[in-house]
């Protein structure tokens, strides 16, 4: 007993500073993807390598349309193994107010033999209706920092995952993380909760269980898709077995990517969504 | 055709033409496969194969494979029916640890195996309602019923659990999955396709490694390829690494759950230091993209594996104390002793594997039994703990952990030169590969069967929860309900692994 807090009072405090430093990657961690939009000259191959098709592009009229798409990407780098074109950063903080914030497209002149060679415009953050997504999100931050700046809780619902999101989820509750230090709880039911923090792809056997977890979450609620298969179906995509994204079967207020996203990314994205940080990718500090 | 013909032999990730496969009719392969497991022999797959390759549904009829693991002679047993149609005598009549195997093809092809004492489906029960299907009910006046999930209080997987209690006694526990099913087996059908790769590394996410080595060693087998030496030391070391994560996780878990909170903060910690050891290896902290078909997608340079070494020790240390503090505590203990008991006798007749199988005091291990790739050369003793209780599974976690440490030292102090990746060639058509890997559950089993044109014709994945969740609902009968968690808990078995 006396031995053990004697060994509990040397180890002292473990948990990191962040937000207030930034996230401590490791230098070797695989985050999103870079593409270098002005020296890309074939999408044909990264396209073909990607397994969950987060790089696409199509081709109309003489003009290559291609995209990056962070909500479907894990950030396997198969892409810049085979174009030299795009690297792998450590970047994992990355959650959006909308699915079409993840999305990066460039438009260029294609060349006769499949190759594009100049940019026509982009690359730019696609975005539908970028005024009206703005002021969204901003009605969001004031309504989300209004009802819970101070106090959130959070019931995690896992609509079909791999559990590898509940494991990083899981890290967060650890000494390390300690997500209780910003007032930010996990609870056992979804009548207790002002926030839903769903992983994916739903399945259709959790179609109905998601629906009513959802229903029974009084309001002001907010919704967090987590990880790529619950920003876009990811890997498993959509099938006989799932029905994809999470917004397929709820609203979402945020789209937090990684496969899985770890445990700075969900702390990012989770302060996100209660307006306590900003969307700005902050550049993560190397160890 | 004969009752005398014997099963084909084959060893842990090797293939074989699927014509050297002998052929029964089903009533004789059930009671030759009956004979076999009767025998010291394991179920490690029974599953149907659509006898035409290319519509792939039951119109020609459904042949049944089975594969029987010998552990104490460190072989494999293959065997195939002729195409059935409608209905075969059930091996679980004879054998129990056949019973969800049989559920499955019945539910996969609409085989109805005659017998099967409690036939149902598996994972689509009830359209796309799991909890809503039938359910084995005790009646009497005093009983009543608890139905948990699928949506739980943790953060954890959804399954539904239907306890059937008087007052706090559990009688019967019956858990209907499912809903993680994202058609993992379907999605490969045909293949490989460009998906099937990150599709096996996430059967289950945490089991990253094994499923994905065992993915990589089928498609070796087929192709006849062997990995670079290097590269299977590589695996082997990411398979240590996968299994010091989860269970030091599980060791915190357990404490949590019984309120001490020095190992379960401690462990919380502990845990993602070795999961940023995987990260160190492959720059994901669950191993993604280490494993590729034909050995590694990265080595691991002399500074790194120095780095690796310096980062161990001291997480090791960390468990070591965090380990012994749970073994000193009277309450824990308490807790653990003769909670969720599974008697040696009920393990084997169910076919328990890894760490809950050896918590009985059952000796398997594939590492040892059916050595593959660097396990041929370096193997660790089998941890086992009889008592078949919480503080047994507990216990073989912590024994494994200590081997686990011990043979990451070992392997790092002495790394083989070469290459990390060798080409892999066509898979061979009309072949059967099967590969094992003791994956930190238990036993991970792929197999696989191409077509004339060396396509996945069937693709069968067995997570070790496929194998484990019965010995669950039998470890609480007779337990308080309030004991349910503590005894989850110390199977911690996958659902989306079970669900595929």
């Amino acid at each position: 007993m006396f031995e053990t807090l004697r060994q509990s009072l040397k180890t002292g405090i473990v948990t990191t500073a962040y937000p207030q430093a930034p996230a401590e990657i490791s230098a070797h961690a695989r985050g999103r993807p870079e593409i270098d939009w002005t020296r890309w000259h074939d999408a044909r191959a990264a396209s073909t390598a990607c397994p969950t098709g987060a790089i696409a592009f199509a081709d109309e009229a003489g003009v290559r349309t291609a995209t990056l798409d962070l909500g479907k990407c894990i950030f396997c780098g198969l892409c810049a193994d085979t174009d030299r074109a795009i690297r792998m950063t450590n970047h994992c903080e990355l959650a959006a107010r909308s699915a079409a914030e993840l999305r990066t497209t460039g438009r260029y002149r294609l060349g006769d033999d499949g190759t594009h060679h100049r940019l026509l415009a982009g690359p730019t953050a696609f975005r539908d209706d970028a005024a009206s997504l703005e002021t969204l999100g901003r009605q969001l931050q004031s309504r989300a920092q209004a009802a819970f700046g101070r106090s959130l809780h959070i019931r995690a619902v896992d609509a079909g995952s791999c559990n590898g999101c509940e494991v990083e989820i899981h890290a967060l509750n650890s000494p390390v993380y300690d997500l209780e230090r910003f007032g930010i709880h996990f609870v056992a039911s979804p009548r207790h909760a002002d926030l839903l923090l769903v992983t994916g792809p739903v399945t259709r056997n959790m179609e109905l269980a998601l629906r009513n977890t959802y229903d029974a979450t009084p309001e002001p609620r907010l919704v967090v898709a987590v990880g790529a298969c619950g920003c876009s179906g990811g890997i498993f995509g959509r099938n006989y077995a799932t029905c994809g994204a999470v917004d397929a079967v709820i609203p979402v207020d945020v789209y937090l990517p990684g496969c899985p996203p770890n445990p700075w990314a969900l702390l990012q994205g989770i302060l996100l969504a209660i307006g306590r940080r900003n969307g700005d990718q902050q550049p993560a500090q190397s160890r | 055709m004969n009752a005398t013909q014997e099963f084909a032999l084959l060893a842990n990730a090797t293939s074989l033409p699927w014509a050297d496969v002998p052929e029964f009719s089903a009533a004789e392969l059930v009671p030759a496969t009956a004979d076999k497991l009767a025998r010291g022999g394991r179920l490690c797959a029974w599953f149907g194969v659509p006898a035409d390759p290319v519509r792939r549904d039951s119109a020609a009829g459904i042949r049944l494979v089975a594969i029987v693991a010998f552990d104490t002679d460190n072989t494999l047993a293959a065997a195939r029916s002729t195409p059935v149609t409608g209905s075969y005598p059930a091996l679980t009549a004879l054998q129990p640890q056949a019973h969800l195997f049989e559920r499955e093809v019945w539910e996969q092809h609409g085989l109805t195996p005659v017998g099967h004492p409690w036939l149902k489906p598996v994972r689509r029960m009830a359209g796309n309602a799991p909890a809503m299907g039938e359910f084995f009910r005790v009646n009497g006046r005093e009983v009543h019923e608890v139905a948990v999930g699928p949506v739980h209080a943790g953060v954890i997987e959804p399954g539904h659990f239907r306890f059937q209690c008087a007052g706090e006694e559990v009688l019967h526990l019956e858990i209907a999955l499912g809903y993680q099913h994202r058609g993992a087996e379907h999605a490969i059908q045909g293949g490989p396709h460009r998906a099937s790769m990150a599709q096996m590394e996430t059967v289950a996410g945490d089991t990253t490694i094994a499923h994905a080595t065992a993915y990589a060693s089928v498609l070796e087998a087929l192709a006849g390829t062997e990995p670079p030496l290097r590269a299977q030391w590589l695996r082997a070391i990411a398979l240590e690494l996968e299994r010091l994560a989860n269970h030091s996780g599980d060791l915190g878990a357990l404490a949590n759950d019984v309120a001490f909170l020095p190992t379960a903060s401690a462990c919380g910690k502990i845990r993602g230091d070795f999961l940023n050891l995987t990260a160190l290896l492959c720059g994901s902290r669950f191993g993604r993209r280490l494993v590729r078909p034909g050995g590694c997608g990265y080595d691991l340079e002399a500074a790194r594996i120095e780095q690796l070494r310096q980062r161990l020790g001291p997480a090791l240390a960390e468990l070591e104390n965090a380990a012994l503090w749970l073994w000193d505590a009277a309450s824990v203990r308490a807790r653990f002793e003769n909670t969720g008991t599974v008697t040696t006798r009920q393990a084997a007749d169910i076919g328990l594997v890894g760490p809950a199988a050896r918590a009985c005091g059952l000796v398997r291990d594939v590492r040892y039994d059916h050595p593959a790739g660097w396990h041929r050369f370096a193997q660790s003793p089998i941890a086992v703990w009889p008592g078949g209780d919480v503080l047994a599974r507990a216990r073989v976690r912590w024994l494994e952990c200590q081997r686990s440490g011990q043979f990451l030292q070992e392997q790092l102090a002495n790394p083989p030169e070469g290459e990390i990746r060798a080409p892999v060639t066509a898979a061979a058509p009309e072949t059967l590969a099967v590969a094992l890997v003791e994956g930190w559950r238990g036993e991970v089993c792929h197999v696989a069967l191409t077509d004339a044109g060396g396509r996945f014709w069937r693709y069968k994945i067995v997570d070790p929860s496929f194998h484990n969740w019965t010995g669950m609902t039998l470890a609480l009968r007779g337990m308080a309900i309030s004991d349910f968690p503590l005894c989850n808990k110390s199977f911690n078995l996958s659902y989306c692994g079970f669900d595929l």
